[in-house]
């Protein structure tokens, strides 16, 4: 089956390989392509971008989101900003810097030519966007503003307030109703995806259920893509939205498409602390509060008992009796660390027993010092709204006293193996932005996400989309009456009615929860064999107690969140097993993903190039069964690989 | 902390609805109004009534639907209100970002979905808002196709013009407007788009037709007229001010013009 991992990485210089590919591409013929039918699902910035733009091109597109409307999507809650290669600041920024810093950044665990790329249509998508009217931060001149992100030595984010992805997505949205206005994109939503449909090897529809009448529906197309980010969520707490699920990419995997590198999660080091045993859901503080808030912890015991029994304040507490723990071990980057290095360095001083709150689990990100730097107004600017929100939720005013800040899992870098042109194992299914593994690697940088997102979804996938569309159009449109869709609907009504039949006494979030302690536990922060195992183990234990202990309430034909819960959970196991499976067998720690048996003496993380340098990819095979790994290595030929190295 | 919840049950759109009241207790000062919901909730499953339940005679009817999401005040999915007031007692928040510290121990909590005949009644709080969509499908964008646009500096938009198009580009799109005016009027919604669009130079090209064609569906589809009550300015969660209605206006007056 090794043959099935096929890269698709064209010859030739870095540089060029895009353009190459380009040019070796097949088209499709204006007149033909509105008798081919896509589906898109999702309406992120990658799926939002790409329906557009295949609507624009005059594809028969259908955009699927389990939403009220494609703009909730969990894209919008993004914060700091998008980077992209513009060099406007004259700091001798470039594509190539950004591809590098992008590639050291993920700790040498992506392609080289997928990065490329990615670096290369950056800048078109500022282009894009400013044209749509998103309204970036500007300066008194009119020229647009950049800040700077964490891993990285120069200002390439553009942002708009602290609101970049609610701004990007409502561009992305803005061009896709105007493509539903013009009848080329029909969308649907308040649908989930529920299975795939492939018929002959080929990905030719989905069975989604309509969540407000319960009712599953068939569709069928040419192609589809799956744009439905993330599975953040298998920890529960997650700064991800509460309705982000890995289901649709889960189903895909089990009807062919590999999955790659599912260990590869990314604990983002700036979240506002758990408060309690009632919390369902993380709040991220943004990566760009990095650029001029100091992170630190008291150096004295003493300070951390005082301050836990609330005898003190956080501002009382001397200069000289801070420990401003980046800046101390990592003076180059200082508090502009990437995030995993920035997460751990939290774990360690809160291990130490220097943790800030009541539960020890807490670190400073203190404005004080940018507050008398900047002034009041500036500062207002740049991080008002991040204010206000941190005061709504802590009751404690940031200009008066540090943030309290502590990690929390944000992104999940594996996804759906693709090749090359987005294209999973599965010829006919795609994959773009969270959704696929393909460009950050072990770790992914802040302000990427929405560039990975974005760049797939207006410039890649429209492009490569049409190679294989382009000797599709004189096949008839798929009938959904093919064999293959009732046997798909079946299991999922097989998979609806168990869930309804079990009728235990557990509602379908405490079990949840449940798992989210088993990953955090043990496929967290930091991992070994032996909780890995366990996690395994737990794992299976607590699917086997929610098959015989939930219970769903309601009927299937009714507008029923406790089902649309309980079909994500199942899922959710699945993939937790496969997390703990995949980080069992990398050995090494790199980028996120950190394993105690591979740690400098420093405990700084020990990468193993000799033996993990390849991208993980499982194969399904069947219920109960192993699933098989099949490996991709990873070719540098254009950078020198190298020890992620911060300090210096 | 404690309270009693009066909320407004009903299975969909054809059937009618009634209030119902639940006692909850052991609530932290600092759990959101939702995490609260979410409690009450597993309360009712556990109690087991569900549908099933009620036709069996049984009063409550399974755990309470209500939209929600990302819980960070930014989707604009949750759309409760609470004691008579869009979002609820706090100022400028989404519900999603209120907190019961700002409720009194033990007091009876009002909890309905947002009301208005452009949004009909899905299940409980979960109301219809799809209405929204087809008013920016009338004309809430700029046509660029993609790969169309030119280098992002060469389009300079001063930075107070930046400032002001991003205060109306906020909206979140959560209907607190609409459920809070006594006409129902979207007039908040349509004009923190065209706002936006129109203070940018890329957007005036097709500013009065986007005016004109979005007020236009807002009508057709039921929404009330704007009378100038600012009610909607102040139960906005975004704090989105009147001052773009405004603007909406002379765009739209200026398209009549121009007619």
């Amino acid at each position: 089956m090794a043959e099935k991992l096929i890269s698709k990485i064209p010859d030739g210089p870095l540089a060029e390989k895009w353009t190459k590919r380009k040019s070796e591409l097949r088209l499709v013929n204006p007149n033909n392509r509105r008798k081919l039918e896509i589906i898109v699902v999702g309406t992120g910035l990658g799926g939002a971008s790409a329906a557009a733009s295949l609507g624009e091109l005059g594809y028969n597109v259908k955009v699927f989101c389990i939403s009220d409307s494609p703009r909730r999507a969990h894209s919008i809650a993004a914060q700091g900003g998008i980077n992209a290669a513009k060099n406007y600041q004259n700091d001798n920024d470039a594509v190539y810097r950004l591809f590098y810093d992008t590639i050291k950044g993920g700790d040498y665990r992506s392609r080289e030519a997928n990065v490329y790329r990615l670096a290369e249509v950056s800048a078109a998508i500022i282009d894009q966007c400013v044209a749509q009217g998103v309204p970036f931060a500007r300066e008194y001149g009119g020229y647009l503003a950049n800040r700077s992100f964490g891993g990285v030595q120069v200002s390439r984010t553009f942002y708009a307030r602290g609101q970049t992805g609610q701004q990007l997505l409502l561009g992305a949205y803005a061009a896709l109703n105007r493509q539903i206005a013009a009848g080329t994109v029909t969308s649907y939503p308040r649908h989930e995806m529920l299975d795939l449909v492939v018929i002959d090897g080929q990905a030719k529809g989905i069975i989604a259920r309509n969540l407000v009448t319960g009712k599953l529906e068939r569709f069928g197309a040419h192609a589809v893509v799956i744009a439905t980010g993330g599975y953040g969520n298998t920890y529960f707490l997650s700064t991800n939205a509460m309705n982000s699920n890995g289901s649709a990419a889960w189903q895909c995997y089990k009807k062919g498409a590999f999955f790659a590198n599912p260990c590869f999660a990314q604990i983002h080091p700036t979240c506002i602390p758990v408060h309690g045993q009632q919390q369902c859901k993380l709040t991220l503080m943004s990566e760009s509060l990095r650029n001029d808030g100091r992170i630190w912890v008291p150096k004295k015991m003493e300070d951390v008992m005082k301050l836990r029994k609330h005898e003190i304040k956080p501002s009382q507490i001397p200069e000289e009796d801070r420990d401003y723990y980046l800046e101390r071990r990592y003076p180059a980057f200082g508090n502009l660390v990437p995030r995993d290095v920035a997460s751990r360095a939290a774990k360690e001083r809160c291990d130490a027993g220097f943790g800030v709150n009541e539960t020890g689990l807490a670190v400073f990100l203190d404005f004080s010092d940018a507050i008398k730097r900047l002034g009041h107004q500036r500062v207002q600017e740049r991080y008002g709204n991040l204010f206000d929100m941190y005061f709504k939720i802590n009751n404690v005013s940031p200009w008066e006293e540090p943030m309290m800040i502590y990690p929390a899992i944000h992104y999940t870098m594996g996804g759906i193996w693709v090749d090359y042109d987005l294209q999973t194992t599965i010829p006919g299914l795609y994959a773009i932005g969270e959704a696929n593994f393909s460009d950050h690697g072990g770790n992914r940088l802040g302000a990427s996400a929405l560039m990975q997102g974005l760049a797939d979804g207006y410039f890649i996938l429209p492009v490569t989309i049409a190679d294989y569309l382009s000797h599709k159009f004189a096949e008839p449109k798929t009938d959904v009456a093919n064999p293959a869709f009732d046997e798909a609907e079946k299991a999922v009504q097989a998979r609806i009615d168990r869930l309804f039949s079990i009728q235990g006494k557990e509602p379908v979030d405490v079990i949840h929860k449940k798992l989210g302690n088993i990953m955090w536990e043990y496929v967290g922060m930091a991992r070994n064999e032996a909780g890995l195992k366990k996690a395994i183990e737990e794992i299976r234990k607590l699917k086997e107690y929610f098959y015989s202990n939930v219970r769903v309430t309601g009927s299937q034909y009714e507008f029923n969140q406790e089902l649309e819960k309980a079909l994500r959970l199942e899922d959710f196991f699945e993939i937790g097993e496969l997390m703990a499976r995949d980080a069992l067998n990398r050995n090494e720690s790199c980028g996120g993903h950190f394993r105690e048996e591979s740690q400098t003496e420093e405990g700084e993380a020990k990468r193993d190039d000799a033996n993990y340098m390849y991208v993980a990819a499982w194969e399904y095979k069947g219920e109960g069964k192993d699933p098989e790994l099949h490996k991709e290595p990873l070719k540098y030929e254009f950078i020198e690989v190298k020890t992620r190295n911060y300090k210096d | 902390m404690e309270f009693n919840l009066k909320i407004w049950r009903q299975k969909n759109a054809r059937e009618k609805g009634h209030f119902e009241t639940y006692h909850i207790s052991g609530i932290e000062e600092d759990a959101s109004f939702l995490e609260m919901l979410d409690i009450l909730n597993e309360q009712l499953i556990r109690e087991g009534n569900d549908p099933v339940a009620v036709e069996r005679g049984c009063q409550s009817s399974g755990p309470v639907s209500f939209d929600h999401d990302c819980r960070e005040g930014i989707c604009g999915a949750c759309s409760l209100f609470i004691d008579g007031r869009a979002h609820g007692p706090d100022d400028h928040v989404t519900t999603c970002q209120l907190f019961m510290r700002h409720f009194k121990d033990g007091a009876t909590i009002t909890v309905e979905p947002f009301r208005s005949p452009a949004f009909p009644i899905i299940k409980d709080l979960v109301v219809d808002r799809s209405a929204f969509d087809k008013i920016l499908q009338a004309g809430g964008f700029i046509s660029v196709r993609t790969g169309s646009a030119q280098d992002a500096n060469s389009i300079l938009i001063p930075h107070e013009k930046a400032e002001k198009s991003m205060d109306a580009a906020a909206c979140v799109g959560c209907g607190a407007c609409v459920a809070t005016c006594k006409n129902g009027s979207a007039m908040l919604f349509v004009a923190a788009r065209v706002s936006s669009l129109a203070l940018l130079p890329q957007g005036r090209p097709e500013a009065a037709r986007r005016a004109r064609n979005m007020v236009a569906k807002m009508e057709e589809l039921g929404f009330g007229g704007c009378t100038n009550t600012r009610a909607c300015e102040l139960e906005c969660p975004k704090g989105i001010s009147i001052e773009h209605i405004a603007r909406l206006n002379r765009e739209f007056f200026n398209s009549k013009f121009a007619q």
